[in-house]
């Protein structure tokens, strides 16, 4: 069996400041790597590097395709790129706004991937949406309603609806919590937790908050300073911190 | 042909430089070489503003020949004012004949409507278009809108079409309705009644679409399938008229409401006005 | 019965003539003079050259007159003639450091090598109306003091790109000719700039006002202003050598604008630039301020404001393109229209039937 996704000196740069460095993985299929650090540390540089969004500047990112086999990321033509973001991947980003199209029903946008790839059977599209809808936990009579119509948290549930809808393979997930209440964070968690283990998703999944990665990561790695200072199965990095860095991430989480 | 400056009182043939008509044919061959797909071209300053037709003005300019017989119409109209202004200016400048018959015309530049009378192996219709980029409304950048007909990511326009169906229980597009054609590209087939898109599937005719403004042009050879683009189950459907033509009697062509007097009493007559003249001839002739 | 209406030749036919009627108004008055309009109205003869890409006063006075004073339809009459003109060749670039200069201010230095040259401005007239201008026979007197020409002023921007202040000009180009070629988007800064020194002066004053107000702020200064002649240079094919051709008024305005470096280029100032036909200067400035919001991308700032949105600002600066398709709403839409009253007609009938639908499962219950 081969990895799914495979880092390899991910290195990127704005200006002279060093985003990340060097930075290496591999992910297999049923897995959910975590990757935490401060603001600053250079997650989300490495997440968008390895979602297709961004040139790094060096290394590679090889992902292991339904479409085409392994697949180095970035030197896909753009209609490839494109193509597996909105087939095989799922890309869930802080800010529901980015992910979805705020002035369309919610069902038109969890159906949109079923059309970009020829789904034109307006009930079957819908049943599918309703289908969906029920998945994340939103009331059924809210399909024909606009993002802008709901809170917060209905729309973080749209945006995961909206990327699960076409069985992807990986996911990426920036700071899917972010921004929430700390009740409404609780309920999305579980939600990605069974999720995840239903669909046998494989995700990248960025945050700041040690009690989120302990929840949904198999394995763990923490960033500083665009570097990896340490890597390895979750329970073990939160629970026996080697890193100084790390110990003191560990140590600042408030006791609840 | 020399160019012939204002100055000396005279102009080129049909008012453009044989530089400019070569260019704009170049466009023209490219863009029927690639069915539906919009092509870029150095579009001049008309004596007609931008909106009044100058695209289709450029286009019937670098083709049309002292051989050809030219109709002009406007909301199926002859003898609208901007059809009467367009025909009189190629009258002017080409020396061309023009006519109201449909089928004696060999170049018919149009705007807004397909005639109703079938069109044959040999004519040309050339479509005054306004927005060019049928997925504008849904995208207003250029940028994007051109990255994603290369890429044929059209799931933004379907996505349209639901939303409408979601909102309104149908399609609730009337004109301007967007086809597919070649099974590759979506066109904006210009701001025709959807009743006319029909007619664009197959059509014997060669159809060239101008928009000055813009600076686009796209074409649809002849024979070319066009479909408009729906659902299994919300079919494309064409409008339908309770009443038949006031003045022909017909029940299968576009009619125009009139507002006859203050209380609201309605008539309803064929917008196509050659095609209106020659039913009610034919009633005539057969009484 | 209803007839359809016809005629449409004749209604044209008459609305021409009373076109020509209203544009001449009174018989009992003076007919206006192409040279008047360019004497006396010379600004507005400025501002038609410069959108109507045409240098030529009468042309442009006779496009006034044409239009009844409606500048964008005159600019409008000009670029339709333009089109017909033959073209022979492109000329020189325009060296503006050998204007003879009228006018020339800088605001970045109190006093500058050749002299701050006030010339003729209304900056400092009070806005008073001058009731004298409206009786005839004005005999204005002579201006006290002799004209302050110059010519060969050095470039105050030179100065400043000397010491490594300010970055140099840009490089070269061929030009490439927006009335051949249709704009592609990202666009050049040389079509940019032809784009804007084409573009409609209400338009570039409101973006570059937006962006002194907080939309897209550069910090701009007024490096340089002249307006004054300058030679016209073309070489034929036939001589192999520079002739000058012509020589025409051009207002132009260097802004020196927020400074930008990174880690190896020190901080420099950087530039905006804007060219006009005739004594523009508003038109010179508001260009010069919009050239550089455009700049946003390529000097690493945010473009987050409509001045710094090139699609946004070059596909809506002419105002030829604009006025024809605003106006064309007048045109007829009835078939349109028709086929969205037959839409909306069936969706109140749905709408009216579920109704009575609803209504009448509920006096069922």
């Amino acid at each position: 069996m081969s990895p799914l996704l495979s880092a390899r000196g991910i290195t990127r740069y704005f200006g002279d400041r060093i985003a990340c460095r060097d930075v290496d993985f591999d992910l297999w299929p049923g897995e959910v790597l975590g990757v935490v650090g401060e603001s600053g540390s250079g997650k989300t540089t490495l997440l968008n590097c390895l979602a297709g969004r961004l040139a790094p500047d060096a290394g590679a990112v090889t992902y292991d395709s339904m479409a085409y086999g392994p697949v180095e990321v970035h030197a896909l033509s753009e209609a490839r790129r494109r193509l597996l973001s909105r087939t095989e991947w799922g890309f869930v980003s802080q800010d529901p706004r980015e992910g979805l199209r705020m002035g369309v029903s919610a069902g038109a946008n969890i159906g949109e991937r079923l059309m970009a790839v020829g789904a034109r059977h307006y009930g079957d599209i819908r049943h599918t949406a309703l289908d969906w809808l029920e998945r994340v936990e939103i009331a059924r009579d809210r399909l024909d309603d606009r993002p802008s119509a709901y809170s917060g948290g209905m729309r973080q549930r749209l945006q995961i609806a909206r990327n699960l809808v076409s069985s992807p393979r990986l996911v990426f997930m920036d700071e899917p919590t972010g921004g929430l209440d700390v009740s409404v964070q609780a309920r999305i968690l579980d939600l990605l937790r069974g999720l995840v283990n239903t669909l046998h998703l494989s995700a990248v999944l960025v945050t700041h908050d040690l009690g989120v990665a302990r929840l949904l990561t198999h394995r763990l790695m923490v960033m500083q300073g665009g570097a990896v200072v340490e890597h390895g199965l979750t329970d073990q990095v939160l629970d026996d911190p080697r890193h100084a860095y790390t110990q003191m991430l560990v140590a600042s989480i408030l006791p609840v | 042909m020399a160019d012939a400056s204002p100055q000396d009182g005279g102009y080129n043939y049909a008012y453009l430089d044989e530089q400019t008509k070569r260019m704009i044919r170049r466009a023209i061959l490219k863009a029927v070489a690639v069915p539906g797909y919009q092509v870029p071209f150095g579009g001049r300053e008309m004596p007609l503003p931008y909106g009044w037709g100058t695209g289709g003005i450029q286009v019937t300019a670098a083709i049309i020949g002292r051989d050809d017989t030219l109709k002009v119409i406007d909301q199926g109209a002859d003898d609208t004012t901007n059809a009467v202004s367009i025909r009189r200016f190629f009258a002017k400048v080409a020396g061309v004949a023009t006519t109201t018959r449909t089928e004696e015309a060999t170049v018919i530049q149009t705007r807004h409507r397909v005639p109703e009378t079938p069109l044959r192996d040999g004519q040309i219709l050339v479509f005054q278009v306004p927005i060019p980029e049928p997925l504008r409304m849904l995208e207003p950048r250029e940028t994007e809108t051109r990255t994603l007909h290369a890429l044929a990511e059209y799931g933004v326009m379907q996505v349209s079409l639901y939303e409408s169906i979601a909102r309104h229980g149908r399609i609730s597009k009337a004109y301007n309705y967007p086809v597919l054609v070649n099974g590759r590209y979506i066109m904006s087939p210009s701001p025709i009644p959807k009743f006319d898109n029909p007619k664009l599937d197959r059509s014997p005719a060669l159809q060239l679409y101008g928009a000055g403004r813009e600076k686009r042009i796209y074409a649809v050879p002849p024979y070319t399938p066009v479909k408009s683009l729906d659902f299994e189950d919300h079919p494309f459907e064409i409008e339908q008229w309770s009443e038949c033509c006031a003045l022909c009697g017909s029940s299968d062509s576009f009619l125009d409401e009139m507002i006859v007097d203050d209380s609201g009493q309605r008539l309803f007559v064929c917008s196509d006005t050659d095609y209106c003249e020659r039913r009610q001839a034919a009633a005539e002739a057969a009484e | 019965m209803y007839v359809a209406v016809k005629g449409g030749e004749t209604a044209i036919a008459h609305s021409l003539d009373f076109v020509a009627d209203k544009r001449r108004g009174d018989r009992g008055i003076d007919e206006l003079s192409l040279a008047q309009i360019d004497q006396q109205l010379g600004l507005a003869v400025d501002r038609v050259m410069t959108e109507g890409s045409c240098y030529d006063r009468s042309l442009a006075a006779l496009a006034i007159k044409q239009a009844r004073g409606d500048l964008i339809e005159a600019i409008f009459l000009l670029r339709a003639y333009r089109t017909t003109l033959p073209r022979f060749g492109d000329s020189q670039p325009l060296d503006t450091t050998a204007m003879l200069a009228e006018r020339r201010i800088s605001s970045t230095f109190k006093d500058v090598p050749g002299g701050q040259v006030l010339g003729p401005t209304y900056d400092y007239t009070h806005r008073l109306l001058d009731f004298s201008l409206a009786a005839a026979g004005e005999r204005p007197t002579a201006p006290t003091a002799p004209a302050d020409t110059a010519r060969g002023l050095p470039r105050v921007g030179d100065i400043l790109e000397r010491e490594g202040m300010l970055e140099p000009p840009p490089e070269a180009a061929s030009p490439e000719d927006l009335t051949r070629k249709p704009l592609t988007l990202p666009a050049s800064r040389p079509v940019r700039l032809q784009n804007l020194a084409r573009g409609d002066e209400g338009f570039l004053l409101a973006l570059g006002y937006s962006t002194q107000r907080g939309y897209g702020n550069n910090h701009p200064f007024v490096g340089e202003i002249r307006y004054g002649r300058v030679p016209v240079s073309f070489v034929p094919e036939e001589l192999g050598f520079e002739i000058t051709i012509a020589e025409i008024e051009v207002t132009e305005c260097d802004m020196v604008n927020q400074f930008a470096g990174s880690h190896d280029v020190p901080p420099q100032f950087t530039r905006g630039y804007g060219l006009a036909f005739g004594h523009s200067e508003r038109k010179a400035m508001a260009m010069a301020l919009v050239d550089r919001a455009l700049r946003a991308e390529e000097l690493s700032e945010a473009a987050t404001s409509p001045a710094q949105d090139e699609e946004f600002v070059l596909a809506h600066s002419d105002n030829v393109e604009a006025s024809g398709f605003v106006q064309h709403l007048k045109l007829p839409h009835y078939v349109d229209f028709q086929s969205e009253l037959v839409v909306v007609r069936a969706l109140c009938e749905e709408v009216e039937a579920r109704r009575r639908q609803a209504a009448l499962d509920q006096a069922a219950e």
